[in-house]
């Protein structure tokens, strides 16, 4: 059935609370009739009642740790942090508590949290709304990182996520809620590290996560009436990251850009042109090129932030020089 | 308590400015023509009004999402606003903030604020360099009813205690956040932020007398190294939690109701204490407000977008970093 990521994110917890009743939402309105600004819990409170759907007041800390807590404790809790930009409120309970019990409790704890969030830019509304983040979050050891980028993998991931016992934090990009396409019915699951090739190729490796992995589609339409054959790889999830897709692909195509909306220094480029050089060194043909934002905040302007985000022409001037060299 | 006309004069002025440039904020963001989310601020006007009556630039303020009424009450200039509401060079942010990171330092405003709870650690640490420098200033954070639970507000609540900052909470209970009705009664924000051991009161937002008698008594206290105050204001969100949000979660009836008898402007030219202007001096005011807010639309449109390469400017002061 072709449904958008809002929809498909949806139905996943619809299916999950069904199937589950340890799985519990909790988050800022997500309770309300409209199931948050995106509508993204829509008729689950009617559904699963307030007791599993429960508003929050407007305490990341709480929110996020008392989902820490709860799944420490039997439940499997699905907290909504509204915007990942929020994480600023709350990182303690996701970063020294969250994703070390297991490890400093030697190994008596399960925690099978998941943390949905939204990110990126596109919106206008600046620099405390616009964030990406994931690079930060997929740094902890004892987290693990989603970003989908179409709505079956949403779907696929999320079901994942729910039933994983270690926690994970859900990234979806604001600016991608309403993109469509076809998603498996009933029960659908997509195992974690593993990249999804979207479009194969010869010439080049692009990869992509999130948006990104959208403008490197669209960058490979472009360039593929140049006569230019780009694969297409679209990481999934950053922790843990499909290391061998990435370099059986350079190893066809000796050539690599990556796309990534986070800021430059230790951003996901940053750690697969790591990756490229220590691993597929033998293979590269040229540098490996990093398209990301700046190094700096996102301004709330329009045209700048237009100028801001990666986009396809970037992409393809970047494949276009690296097949040059 | 008398207020003397000069004051009442800029008391309905200020008030009147907030209202109708936000109303006209409305209809032109309705219309496309400007970008991003914005949260309305009326019915709250008598609350920032009051608040900022008594202050100087040498006071401050740290402000939230819905921060234009802050914004004008504190003295930002109407043209400046409008090109950072729309993201123009000139804006008083350069364009990068936005309304929901409006600032304006010469005016002591620190800036609204896109994270829920973010002022008043800030305001708390301007309140300390005013008690630390000693000259007198007080700082003062605005706090929804839904930002009265986060984790900082807590903080910062004892840490004003604990330091005996010149400093006031200013809470605007609307009963509302984003969707959702508060399910704190009246009254229980004062009552909390009296618990950490300063004094606190309830006072009805929409009268403006009432408001400015409270927020007197705690700017003279803060003045007076007497420590901190919360004042919680009971006010009524008029609008939808941001432009565009039709509150079809709200009692159609009951908001009616609300919004009539808590319309702080009417409120106010009723008020006996207010008898001192007069109708041609209230003319005067309003045909000049709506003249300023014609005119900074008109500056507004013809101005520049930033040009690309301001979206480098000002990460750092001094970096001997690449940017891009
Ligand atoms: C840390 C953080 N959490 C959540 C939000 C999303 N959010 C923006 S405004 C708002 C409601 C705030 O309610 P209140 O404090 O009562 O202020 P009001 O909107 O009524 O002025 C929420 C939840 C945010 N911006 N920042
Ligand atoms: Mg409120």
């Amino acid at each position: 059935m072709k449904m958008s990521i809002r929809e498909a994110i949806n139905q996943t917890l619809h299916q999950e609370m069904a199937r589950d009743e340890r799985v519990i939402v909790l988050g800022e309105d997500v309770a309300s009739d409209q199931g948050g600004v995106y509508g993204i819990t829509e008729g689950l409170p009617a559904k699963f009642g307030v007791h599993r759907v429960i508003d929050t007041p407007i305490t990341e800390s709480a929110i996020v740790g008392a989902a820490g807590g709860a799944a420490l404790t039997g439940l499997r809790p699905v907290a909504e942090l509204m915007f990942v930009d929020f994480l600023g409120v709350c990182l303690d309970q996701i970063l020294n508590q969250i994703a070390k019990f297991r490890y400093m409790f030697g190994g008596q704890a399960r925690t099978p949290v998941v943390i949905r969030t939204m990110i990126g830019a596109g919106t206008g509304t600046g620099p405390q709304h616009s964030q990406i983040l994931y690079p930060l979050l997929a740094a902890i050891p004892g987290i693990k990182v989603v970003t989908p980028a179409n709505a079956a993998d949403a779907k696929g991931l999320l079901t994942t996520a729910i039933r994983d016992d270690d926690p994970v934090i859900f990234c979806e990009h604001k600016a991608l809620y309403m993109d469509e396409c076809e998603v498996p019915e009933g029960e659908y699951l997509l195992p974690f590290g593993q990249a999804r090739t979207a479009v194969q190729g010869s010439d080049i490796t692009i990869v992509g996560m999130s948006r990104t992995a959208v403008i490197a589609e669209q960058a490979a339409a472009q360039l593929a009436q140049k006569g230019v054959s780009a694969e297409v790889i679209d990481l999934r999830t950053l922790s843990p990251l499909d290391e061998s897709t990435i370099l059986e692909s350079l190893a066809k195509t000796g050539r690599l850009v990556v796309v990534d909306e986070s800021n430059p220094y230790c951003s996901m480029a940053s750690e697969i042109a790591g990756l490229a050089v220590e691993q597929g060194f033998d293979t590269l043909d040229a540098p490996v090129k990093r398209i990301t934002s700046p190094h700096t905040p996102v301004p709330a302007t329009p045209c700048l932030e237009a100028e801001y985000v990666p986009n396809v022409a970037r992409v393809v001037t970047a494949v276009e020089e690296t097949l040059a060299y | 308590m008398d207020v003397p006309t000069r004051k009442l004069k800029t008391a309905y002025r200020l008030m009147k400015t907030i209202r109708e440039f936000e109303e006209r904020m409305r209809s032109e963001y309705q219309q496309g023509k400007l970008p991003g989310f914005i949260h309305i601020y009326r019915n709250q006007e008598a609350v920032a009004v009051a608040a900022c009556l008594d202050m100087t630039n040498e006071d401050y303020i740290a402000s939230t999402h819905r921060g234009h009424g802050h914004c004008i009450a504190k003295g930002c200039e109407i043209e400046a606003m409008l090109l950072e509401l729309a993201c123009k060079e000139d804006g008083l942010c350069n364009g990068k903030g936005g309304s929901m990171h409006i600032a304006d330092m010469s005016k002591g405003m620190l800036g609204a604020n896109a994270i829920v709870g973010g002022g008043p650690p800030i305001a708390a640490g301007a309140a300390l360099t005013a008690k630390t420098l000693g000259n007198g200033a007080v700082s003062m954070a605005f706090i929804g009813d839904g930002a009265s639970d986060q984790g900082t507000v807590a903080e910062s609540l004892n840490l004003a205690v604990v330091l005996q900052l010149p400093m006031i909470f200013m809470y605007e209970n609307n009963r509302y956040a984003e969707f959702t009705k508060s399910p704190k009664p009246d009254g229980r924000i004062a009552e909390r932020a009296g618990a950490f051991g300063m004094p606190a009161e309830v006072v009805d937002g929409s009268d403006f007398f009432a408001m400015y008698d409270a927020c007197q008594q705690a700017i003279t206290r803060g003045r007076e190294g007497g420590g901190p105050t919360a004042i919680e204001a009971v006010c009524n969100r008029y609008y939808g939690h941001f432009e565009g949000d039709p509150q079809a979660y709200r009692d159609q009836d009951e908001l009616a109701q609300e919004r009539a008898v808590s319309d702080p402007i009417p409120r106010f030219l009723a008020d006996p204490r207010a008898a001192a202007l007069s109708a041609e001096s209230i003319a005067e005011i309003d045909a000049a407000i709506l003249s300023e807010i014609d005119r900074g639309f008109e500056v507004t449109y013809a101005a520049a977008d930033p040009t690309p390469d301001k979206l480098y400017t000002d990460v750092y002061i001094h970096y001997e970093g690449r940017l891009r």
